[in-house]
């Protein structure tokens, strides 16, 4: 897991190898200005000839300055370094998703995804890095005691596996071990005060609050007592750490006395087989948040390769069919479809012509299998059974893109982008001229609105379109889809999440915009739908019943039910308001 | 931002006992470096130049023993406080977040509000404990160690004391100075990294579009070439950024090293002992260590502050004052008097003096256009949304001057969308009247026609039931509440046409001998009423 998001890592190889190399340069200066500084002392103890000492002199100015400097340069490297791996990883992970089609995500889903995309980054950064560095200096500090006094070496190096290894996973584990004791009181009191901040309204009309916040009270007295019972074994790793500080320098000096008194070590060395450790020490004070970083970075790579290993839903045939040419009938028999292969058929045995100019609405409640439809048409999804052909081609003998070309969707959530609204106008065509982009707003009954505006088209329409309102950002997205020019529109309710008015007005205008063109109106109002040539009526993926408005509503059945439910009541007495 | 927010100790008792415990043990901390380096310095030069066996020096050897075995002891100490007060200081923090944000009321969290808290009081207070655990003991122990290291160091050579004296204070000053002209600048480098965060964002939320006008592939060049613009952008603040850090560490590094090659060059003059020149060098970098480890971890302190000022921010918001009147009129005629609510952030005013009458045992119906004010109507009733002008009246007496919880306990309410709780069907309708027999509980289930369910188990937010089955049993809840005024708004919304006919005849009943106040979208519901009042969009009519 950890290996495979290393390979992540090729496009900065080098810079990081040199972020190594400074990282390394920096944490070896420090410890070797205290050695060098201990046996300078030691060795101007006994008094020699300034001269002697000048190289030493010299060697912990240096040490003194290169410590800082090479610690900047491994920053500086070290985050160039991460940026263009991200920016690498982004794009790989969009290419990806772009693969998986939009079944794949939802909101929450994707901005986890964005989330655990930066995260995995801190894999270089700050863990990496700092291990790799860490693991380097400890060497070769090893390497200097075990050169000097190999027991000072052996040493040192149990005190440092003791706090760089040991202590990181005894601090790891106890905290897994804590929060799995949590987890359910955790999860409880989380629960209980998301349910009580959302039903606060509820709470206080009903005098319920006081009950409530006892409860939550109690609850949370239970989970704090037991995060306060694991602190005892918390301070393991960090106990265990300072132990093994102290240890070295005491065994330094337990096994460099007797040394020194039979000759095998130097006296002027005694020093700095002592106080060698005690620098040393720093390369593993980085560690456990290292470790940290670690165990967030796995938890991110997970879910970001699940993506990446994800199955594409819909792939394109490997000898796709040339496009066949307009006018375009769109041809759907017998098709059926479901999300998953355990779930039940969202749609079932459809049968529909939109032969050119054509203009059917497809009505229904929620979750009748309309916008199913529309993604199988779409090429989002594969359907199970069936086929739907343009101009007598199977789609599934289409390339995806080209199949998007001829059908065109403006959808009930369809995406703005945090930009103006030319900008995303113009998407449909970027080589619409300023022209094209005002005619198609005019059809979308936008420009007149537009025309107040003091930036007019340069506007901008904030995150996810949030500086306009419902209604103008679905006739943005129409306009956008007018301009597109699609041979074959399908409208997936565009009304949805307006309020009456609004989406009936909206309904109107689409209807006219759209006359003449091959158009799919998939709604569940049915105000306005008497303009168009059949209504198909679709419940649980079924057709129950199809004809034009009027015939509909000639008969009994969902649709007049569905009728009359959508009529405002008949005041009986008005009071002026 | 400030290293220790006030508010804290204000608001979080623990934090204190947390600080004293921590000052404690930073004194300990302190006393035994000094001790390790004295001890340290006494057995080095024994044995150099005294020639002093290791016999010689078990005192002093089963001494740093001890004294490594105290800082253990301390670390471990330092760990269990945190870990207990952090705990502590969280529960504290979230007893008060909730009980204060209930006070503050519906209307003031409504939105994204609700949603944001419960994010805050669950996982975003827990950037509370590196805070507690790293950053504030750290800051602790970089005021008492630097003073008591110094000070021991001014006791065996004051030349040395007097150099790291000057250079200490020069750490945070600079600090301050470099991180003041770059602050700006960072500043204006988050926001664009949180603007590249969004971009990508926006264009994976969008793919569904783009993939629809075949503009998806182009959109990864854009990708890395946005990436890679903030980089550069991003490094050429960082090249400043990290000067804070540069100097902090040659400050720091480069004193340590001149007061070695100081002591050094005064040990071959003989002006100084060893014992002292190798006490002055192993304390040196001690004076800096936790003035760099702070630095280190000053993201963990921001977070926690952030979290935690966010905290303070909704506990500091004034609540509302309240009527305290219990002495409720019986029977009262409510009258809403050119009431005007407007809502912040909303161009229109929800009402815009608009004025009702409703005489005891009325039923009236309010219709019109979503947007029209009907749900506001019945907050103004509730007591919930505090009219900007105008006054809701209880007979003669103003609303706001009467005891809201014992108003409201005369009132059953059903909301358009209701809330359930975790827990059972049975438990949530108990809402209305926690003492109910489970007979009454289950007689108010049949009446709202949600007996088939009345044994399901619910989880957060009512999920396991339909949004015509939360209906129902929000439903049964006002029917059980048994309250004088009864205010609905639009319950059958989300019913088939047969649910809602049975629910529409268990209002009927209910309404009987009592004041009932609904807003109605079907014709069936409003033929309920003895009255309809139209509401038109305050825009329309202004």
């Amino acid at each position: 897991m950890i290996l495979r998001l290393l390979s992540f890592a090729r496009p900065a190889r080098g810079r990081l190898a040199l972020a190594v190399l400074f990282g390394v340069l920096a944490l070896g200066s420090g410890v070797a200005l205290m050695a060098t500084s201990a046996w300078l002392i030691s060795r101007a103890a006994q008094h020699p000839p300034v001269l002697m000492l000048m190289v030493a002199i010299v060697a912990v100015r240096a040490f003194g300055l290169g410590r800082g400097v090479f610690r900047y340069l491994e920053r500086l490297t070290g985050h160039d370094a991460t940026f263009r791996i991200l920016a690498d990883l982004r794009a790989r992970v969009y290419e990806r998703l772009e693969r998986l089609g939009p079944g794949f995500h939802s909101g929450d889903l994707l901005n986890r995804l964005v989330a655990d995309v930066d995260a995995v980054q801190d894999l270089f950064l700050r863990v990496l890095l700092p291990c790799t560095v860490a693991a380097v200096v400890g060497g070769l500090s090893v390497g200097l005691a075990w050169a000097l006094l190999p027991s000072a070496g052996a040493v040192l190096l149990c005190a440092l596996l003791l706090a760089g290894v040991v202590a990181p996973w005894l601090t790891a584990t106890t905290a897994r071990r804590a929060e799995h004791r949590t987890t359910d009181l955790r999860a409880d009191l989380t629960s209980h005060v998301v349910d009580t901040l959302h039903g606060a309204p509820e709470l206080i009309a009903y005098g319920a609050a006081p009950a409530r916040l006892a409860e939550a009270a109690r609850l949370d007295r239970d989970f704090t007592r037991a995060s306060a019972r694991s602190a005892t074994t918390a301070g393991a790793g960090a106990a265990v750490s300072a132990l093994a500080g102290g240890l070295a320098v005491w065994g330094s000096l337990a096994v460099g006395v007797p040394a020194v008194r039979s000759g095998a070590l130097d006296g002027v060395l005694l020093a700095v087989i002592v106080l060698l450790p005690l620098a040393a020490f720093e390369v593993v004070n980085g560690l456990p948040l290292a470790a940290q970083y670690r165990e967030r970075v796995r938890r991110s790579g997970t879910r970001v390769f699940a993506v990446l290993d994800a199955p594409e839903p819909v792939p394109d045939p490997e000898t796709p069919t040339p496009l066949p040419e307009a006018p375009y009938t769109l041809e759907i028999t017998n098709l059926q479809a479901r999300w998953t292969p355990t779930a039940p058929l969202a749609l079932n045995d459809i049968s529909l012509t939109l032969t050119p100019g054509r203009r059917c609405a497809i009505v229904g409640p929620s979750g009748s299998g309309k916008t199913t439809l529309t993604a199988v048409l779409l090429r989002f999804l594969e359907p199970s059974s069936g086929q739907a052909t343009l101009n007598n081609t199977d789609i599934r003998d289409l390339t995806g893109d080209d199949v998007r070309r001829v059908i065109g969707l403006c959808a009930q959530d369809a995406h703005l982008f945090d930009s103006t609204i030319g900008a995303n106008i113009r998407l449909a065509r970027p080589t619409a001229t300023d022209e094209e982009i005002r005619d198609a707003l005019n059809r979308a009954r936008l420009l007149d609105w537009i025309d107040t505006l003091p930036q007019g088209l340069d506007t901008h329409v904030g995150e996810h379109g949030a500086q306009v309102s419902g209604g103008q950002r679905q006739r943005i997205a129409l306009a956008r889809a007018l301009l597109a020019d699609f041979p074959i529109l399908l409208l997936d309710e565009p009304a949805e999440h307006l309020d009456v008015a609004t989406a009936d007005a909206l309904t109107a205008d689409l209807l006219t915009a759209t006359e003449g063109r091959t158009t799919l109106l998939v709604t569940h109002r049915l105000t306005g739908l008497d303009a168009v040539d059949e209504i198909i009526v679709l419940d649980e993926g079924q057709v129950i019943d199809r004809g034009t408005h009027t015939d509909l509503l000639s008969r009994p059945g969902l649709y007049r039910t569905l009728w009359h439910h959508e009529q405002p009541p008949e005041p009986t007495l008005i009071q002026s308001a | 931002m400030k290293p220790l927010d006030p508010r804290l100790l204000k608001h979080a008792r623990t934090t204190r006992i947390f600080l004293v415990a921590s000052v404690a043990l930073g004194t300990a901390t302190a006393g035994l470096i000094i001790a390790q380096a004295t001890l340290l310095a006494d057995m080095i030069t024994r044995v150099f130049l005294g020639g002093a066996t290791l016999g010689d020096l078990r005192t002093p050897l089963l001494l740093l023993l001890a004294v490594v075995l105290g800082r253990t002891l301390v670390a471990w100490l330092q760990e269990v406080a945190a870990h207990r007060s952090s705990a502590a200081v969280k529960s504290q923090l979230r007893g008060r977040l909730l009980a204060h944000a209930l006070r503050l009321g519906p209307r003031w969290l409504s939105g994204e509000r609700s949603g944001e808290l419960a994010t805050l009081a669950t996982r975003g207070i827990d950037a509370l404990d590196d805070y507690f655990s790293r950053y504030l003991p750290q800051l602790v122990l970089a005021v008492i160690v630097p003073v008591a290291v110094g000070a021991r160091i001014l006791l065996g050579d004051w030349l040395s004391a007097v150099t790291i004296a000057t250079t200490l204070p020069l750490i945070p000053v600079f600090a301050i100075l470099v991180g003041l002209t770059t602050q700006r600048k960072m500043d204006r480098q988050w926001r664009t990294l949180s603007v590249l965060s969004a971009h990508f964002l926006d264009v994976v939320a969008g793919l569904p579009t783009l993939k629809i006008f075949g503009r998806a592939r182009a959109q990864a060049d854009k990708i890395r070439e946005v990436t890679d613009r903030y980089r550069r952008a991003t490094m050429s603040t960082l090249r400043i950024a990290f000067l804070s850090a540069l100097v902090l560490e040659l400050l720091s590094t480069l004193s340590v090293a001149l007061v070695a090659v100081s002591i050094g060059l005064r040990l071959v003059e003989g002006g100084l002992g060893l014992e002292t020149a190798l006490l002055v060098l192993i304390l040196a970098p001690e004076a800096y260590l936790p003035l760099r480890q702070v630095g280190a971890q000053y993201h963990a302190s921001v977070q926690g502050l952030t979290a935690a000022g966010r905290i303070f921010e909704v506990i500091e918001t004034p609540a509302p004052s309240t009527g305290t009147r219990t002495d409720l009129p019986v029977d009262p005629v409510l009258r809403l008097d050119a009431v005007t609510v407007a809502y912040e952030g909303r161009d229109t005013p929800a009402l815009d003096g608009f004025s009702l009458t409703v005489h005891p045992g009325e039923t009236v119906a309010l219709t019109g256009p979503s947007g029209a004010g009907k749900s506001t109507v019945l907050a103004a009733l509730l007591g919930f949304v505090r009219p900007d002008s105008g006054r809701v009246l209880v007979d003669w007496d103003d609303l706001a001057d009467l005891d809201p919880d014992a108003w409201r306990a005369r009132i059953a309410w059903v909301p358009q969308r209701p809330h359930l709780f975790a827990g059972t069907v049975a438990a949530n309708i108990r809402l209305g009247r926690p003492d109910a027999s489970d007979a009454d509980v289950r007689e108010a289930a049949r009446a709202a026609n949600a007996l088939d369910f009345l044994d399901t188990p619910l989880g957060e937010r009512g999920l396991g039931l339909s949004a015509g089955q939360r209906q129902r049993v929000a439903l049964a809840r006002a029917f059980l509440r048994d309250a004088p005024l009864l205010l609905l708004d639009e319950p059958t919304s989300n019913l088939d046409a047969e649910s809602e006919a049975a629910v529409i005849q268990a209002v009927r009943r209910l309404a009987a001998n009592r004041t009932v106040v609904l807003a109605a979208h079907r014709p069936a519901l409003a033929a309920l009423a003895d009255r309809v009042v139209s509401l038109e969009p305050a825009a329309v009519t202004a």
